[in-house]
C-alpha cells in the first residue's frame, strides 16, 4: 500500500464518518428508527438528480443540499402514509424507499443521456466511491462532525429523553417535536454524506451495525454512544486501510464488513449479555441441577428405609431418572471432592455434610409443594412437577420465609416429613 | 414476438408473482423482511455465478434460495435473543450480506459476466435478445421461461397452502393451536419469496423487485377487505405499473425498472387519496358529514 494523498483523505473520512454515524445511529436504534434512515438513504437520490437539474452545478453543497430536502420530505412522507392510512410502518418505509429510489433512477438514467450529464458523477451516490473523496469533502465531512457531537454533547440529556420515555418529556414541557425533528434533520445530515462514500445499501449499516454492537457492552446512554463512536472510527479506518492495500475491494463494503465482524464479536462475547457467556452460565445451572438431584435421590432412597447414608449402586439410581452411570459419576466427582459423597466401586453413598445439603434441597421441594397446595389449592397430584423446578431455584431466604408464613408444617400435602436444619 | 410485447410480458409475470407473495408480506408486517432478502441474495448470486460459471444454471438460483433463507434465520435468531430490537435486527443483516456480494462480485468481476448496475435496476431491456435454445431450436426469450416458472410456482405454492397462509396472516396464534406450523409456514413463504426476488433480479433489479412487493398489495390493501380481492387487485395494480411504467420510460427515455416503480408509486397515490373506504378524501368527507350531523352546542 501506497501512503497516498488518496490514502489518507480516505482513511481521514471514513473514520470520520464512522465517529458520526456510530453516535447518531445509537439513537436510530434506540427510537426504532433503523430502517428509517435505510429509507432516508433512498429518499435523497430523486433530490440529488433534482439539485443538479436545477442548477446544473456538480458541487457537493449543491447535491447535498438537494439530497437532505428529499431526504426530509421522504421522512415526512412515511410518517403521513403512517398517520392518514391504513397502511402500517414497515409498509409505508418500503413504499417510499423504493418510490423514491425508482424516481432517482428514472431521473439518473435521463440526465445521463444529456449532453451535460455525462460523466457527471451522480452515480457515485449509489454505490459510494470513497476514493473520489477530496479536500472539499474532508472539510465538509469535519464541519458535520464537529456540528454532530456539538449538537449531541450539548441537548445529551434532551435527547436522551427523547429516545427513552417521549411522554414524560412532553409532560416536562419540553419542546419535544422539535427535539424529534433535530435528531432526524441530523440523521438525515450524516446520511446524505455518508451516501457518496459507503452508498444507498450500506448506509444504514454505517449507522446501524457499531450501535448495535455497542448496546452489547453498555446500558447506560453516553457510555454507549463512547462506544459506538469508536467501533465505527475503528471500522472505517480499518476497512478503508483494508480497501487500500487489498486490490478491486471497494472501501464502502469493506468498513461494514470490519464492523458486522466486530458486531458478531460483541454479540458473541460481550460481559453478560453474550451469546457464549449465557451459554457458560446455563452449562453451569445444569450441571448444578444434576448435582442436586443426585443428593435428592440418595436421600430419598435413605428414606425409604435403607437408612441414610447407606450404600446405593449405580443401576439403582441410573432407573431413578433414567441417567446414564456416566453421567451421573461425573456428577458424583465434584461431590466427592467437597465431600458430600462417598464412593466405592459402582456404589454411593452420603456424607454427614451430604445429607444435610440434600435435606435442604428436598425442604424446598417439600415446603414449595405445602406453598402449592394450601395457597393455590392446587389438587396434589399438581405440585410435584412444578416443585421439581422450584427446588433448584429458591434461595435458602425465600425458604425460609416460604417455612414462615406456612406456620412451620411437620408434614407437605403427600404426607412425607419436611426436614428442618437441626434434624 | 416482439420486443416490447417480450419486455411487458416479463415485467407483468414478475409484477403478479411479487404481488402474490408481497400481499402476505404485507398483512404480516413483514415487508421489510423483503427488502432485505432481495438485498441478501448478492452473495449467493455471485457464488452460484462462480461455482457453475453461467448465468441460467439452477446452481445460482439455490445459492441465492439459500442465502435468502439465511437471512431470514438470522434475522430471525437476533430478534429471539433478545439481544436487539427486530428493526434493527433486520437493519444490520442485510447491509454485511450484501456487503460480502458486493465485495466477491468487484474481486472477481473479471471472471463473472455480472455487473453491479444491472443487479440493482436490471436490463429488462435486454431481455429479448437473451434467448434459450433447447436442441438446437430456440424456444423463446430465458426471462420469459425463468419468470413464467417462478409465476407458475407462486400459483401452485399459494393455491396449495391457501387455507394455511391466510390463518398465519391473520391469526398466527389460531394457526398454532389448530396444529398448523406457524414456523414452517413463514419458511415456505419466506423462500418463495427468495425465489420471486432471484427470478426477478436479473430481468428487473433488485429495487423493482421490492416496489413491486409492496407497493401492488399496499394499493390492494387500501381498496379491498377480503383476502382473495386483494391478491387479485395487487396483481392487477401490479401490472397497471408495469405498463404505465414503461411508457414512461419510453417517454423520458429513462430507466424501465425505475419507470415501473414510478407507475406504482402513482397508483398508490391514487389509492391513498381516493380510495373509496380507507382513502383520506373519503375519510375526510365522512367527518365532514359526521360534524354536520352533531353540530356543536
Amino acid at each position: 500500500m501506497e501512503w497516498t494523498y488518496t490514502v489518507r483523505n480516505v482513511l481521514v473520512g471514513s473514520s470520520l464518518l464512522g465517529l458520526t454515524g456510530g453516535v447518531l445511529g445509537c439513537f436510530a436504534l434506540l427510537r426504532r428508527q433503523s430502517l428509517l434512515s435505510d429509507a432516508l438513504a433512498h429518499a435523497a437520490l430523486p433530490g440529488v438528480c433534482v439539485a443538479f437539474l436545477l442548477t446544473g452545478s456538480k458541487s457537493p453543497e449543491v447535491l447535498l443540499a438537494g439530497a437532505m430536502v428529499a431526504g426530509i420530505l421522504g421522512a415526512f412522507a412515511i410518517l403521513g402514509v403512517i398517520r392518514n392510512s391504513r397502511i402500517k410502518e414497515d409498509a409505508a418505509i418500503g413504499i417510499i424507499l423504493s418510490v423514491f429510489f425508482g424516481i432517482g433512477i428514472v431521473l439518473l438514467t435521463w440526465i445521463q443521456k444529456l449532453p451535460s450529464g455525462n460523466q457527471s458523477g451522480l452515480d457515485r451516490f449509489l454505490f459510494g466511491q470513497a476514493a473520489t473523496m477530496g479536500t472539499d469533502d474532508i472539510r465538509l465531512l469535519s464541519a458535520v462532525t464537529l456540528l454532530v457531537l456539538f449538537a449531541v454533547v450539548l441537548f445529551f440529556k434532551e435527547f436522551k429523553l427523547v429516545s427513552f420515555d417521549h411522554g414524560f418529556g412532553v409532560s416536562l414541557g419540553l419542546p419535544v417535536k422539535l427535539l424529534e425533528f433535530g435528531l432526524t434533520s441530523l440523521l438525515v445530515l450524516v446520511v446524505v454524506i455518508g451516501l457518496q462514500m459507503v452508498g444507498v445499501v450500506l448506509m444504514v449499516a454505517t449507522l446501524l451495525t457499531p450501535a448495535a454492537a455497542a448496546r452489547q457492552w453498555t446500558d447506560r446512554l453516553g457510555a454507549m454512544l463512547l462506544v459506538s463512536g469508536g467501533i465505527g472510527a475503528v471500522s472505517g479506518s480499518v476497512g478503508s486501510l483494508a480497501s487500500a492495500t487489498i486490490p478491486r475491494v471497494p472501501t464502502g463494503p469493506a468498513i461494514v464488513l470490519v464492523s458486522s465482524v466486530i458486531l458478531v464479536f460483541s454479540l458473541m462475547l460481550a460481559p453478560r449479555r453474550g451469546m457464549v457467556w449465557a451459554m457458560l452460565q446455563d452449562r453451569l445451572v445444569e450441571r448444578r441441577i444434576r448435582r442436586e438431584n443426585l443428593l435428592k435421590d440418595l436421600y430419598l432412597a435413605g428414606e425409604r428405609g435403607i437408612g441414610f447414608g447407606s450404600w446405593v449402586t449405580l443401576p439403582i439410581l441410573m432407573g431413578y431418572r433414567g441417567l446414564s452411570g456416566s453421567g451421573l459419576l461425573r456428577s458424583a466427582r465434584r461431590l466427592v471432592k467437597n465431600s458430600l459423597l462417598e464412593r466405592s466401586g459402582d456404589q454411593l453413598r452420603l456424607t454427614a455434610d451430604g445429607i444435610r445439603e440434600a435435606a435442604k434441597v428436598v425442604r424446598k421441594h417439600r415446603l414449595w409443594e405445602s406453598y402449592l397446595s394450601r395457597r393455590l389449592e392446587l389438587p396434589p397430584d399438581h405440585l410435584h412437577r412444578d416443585a421439581e423446578m422450584m427446588e433448584h431455584a429458591l434461595s435458602d431466604e425465600v425458604v425460609d420465609d416460604l417455612d414462615r408464613r406456612l406456620g412451620y408444617p411437620e408434614r407437605d400435602p403427600h404426607g412425607k416429613p419436611i426436614p428442618r436444619e437441626a434434624s | 414476438m416482439s420486443d416490447t410485447f417480450v419486455i411487458l410480458l416479463v415485467g407483468c409475470m414478475v409484477a403478479s408473482s411479487c404481488a402474490l407473495v408481497g400481499t402476505f408480506l404485507v398483512l404480516r408486517k413483514m415487508a421489510l423482511l423483503g427488502d432485505a432478502i432481495s438485498h441478501s441474495v448478492l452473495p449467493g448470486i455471485a457464488i452460484g455465478f462462480l461455482l457453475s460459471q453461467s448465468r441460467s444454471s439452477l446452481v445460482m438460483v439455490v445459492g441465492a434460495g439459500a442465502l435468502g433463507v439465511l437471512t431470514v434465520f438470522l434475522v430471525e435468531r437476533l430478534q429471539r435473543s433478545g439481544r436487539l430490537y427486530a428493526d434493527a435486527s433486520i437493519g444490520v443483516v442485510f447491509p454485511a450480506l450484501f456487503a460480502v456480494g458486493v465485495i466477491l462480485i468487484s474481486r472477481y468481476a473479471s471472471m463473472i459476466d455480472l455487473d453491479l448496475d444491472c443487479v440493482l435496476y436490471g436490463e429488462i431491456a435486454y431481455t429479448p435478445w437473451d434467448l434459450v435454445v433447447v436442441a438446437g431450436t430456440t424456444v423463446g426469450p430465458r426471462a420469459v421461461w425463468v419468470t413464467g416458472l417462478t409465476l407458475l410456482l407462486n400459483l401452485v405454492v399459494i393455491g396449495l397452502f391457501f387455507k394455511e397462509l391466510k390463518l398465519v396472516s391473520f391469526d398466527p396464534g389460531l394457526c398454532e393451536a389448530l396444529g398448523f406450523r406457524p414456523v414452517r409456514l413463514h419458511y415456505l413463504l419466506m423462500a418463495l419469496v427468495s425465489v420471486t426476488v432471484v427470478a426477478a433480479f436479473e430481468s428487473v433489479g433488485a429495487i423493482l423487485v421490492v416496489a413491486m412487493l409492496v407497493v401492488p398489495p399496499c394499493v390492494a390493501y387500501l381498496l379491498v377487505d377480503r383476502l382473495v380481492l386483494m391478491l387479485a387487485t395487487a396483481v392487477a395494480s401490479g401490472c397497471i405499473a408495469v405498463f404505465a411504467g414503461y411508457g414512461l420510460a419510453r417517454v423520458l427515455d429513462g430507466s424501465i425498472a425505475g419507470g415501473m416503480a414510478v407507475a406504482a408509486g402513482g397508483l398508490f397515490i391514487l389509492a391513498f387519496l381516493l380510495s373509496p373506504r380507507y382513502g383520506l378524501i373519503a375519510s375526510w368527507i365522512r367527518r365532514r358529514r359526521a360534524v354536520g350531523r352533531y353540530p356543536a352546542q
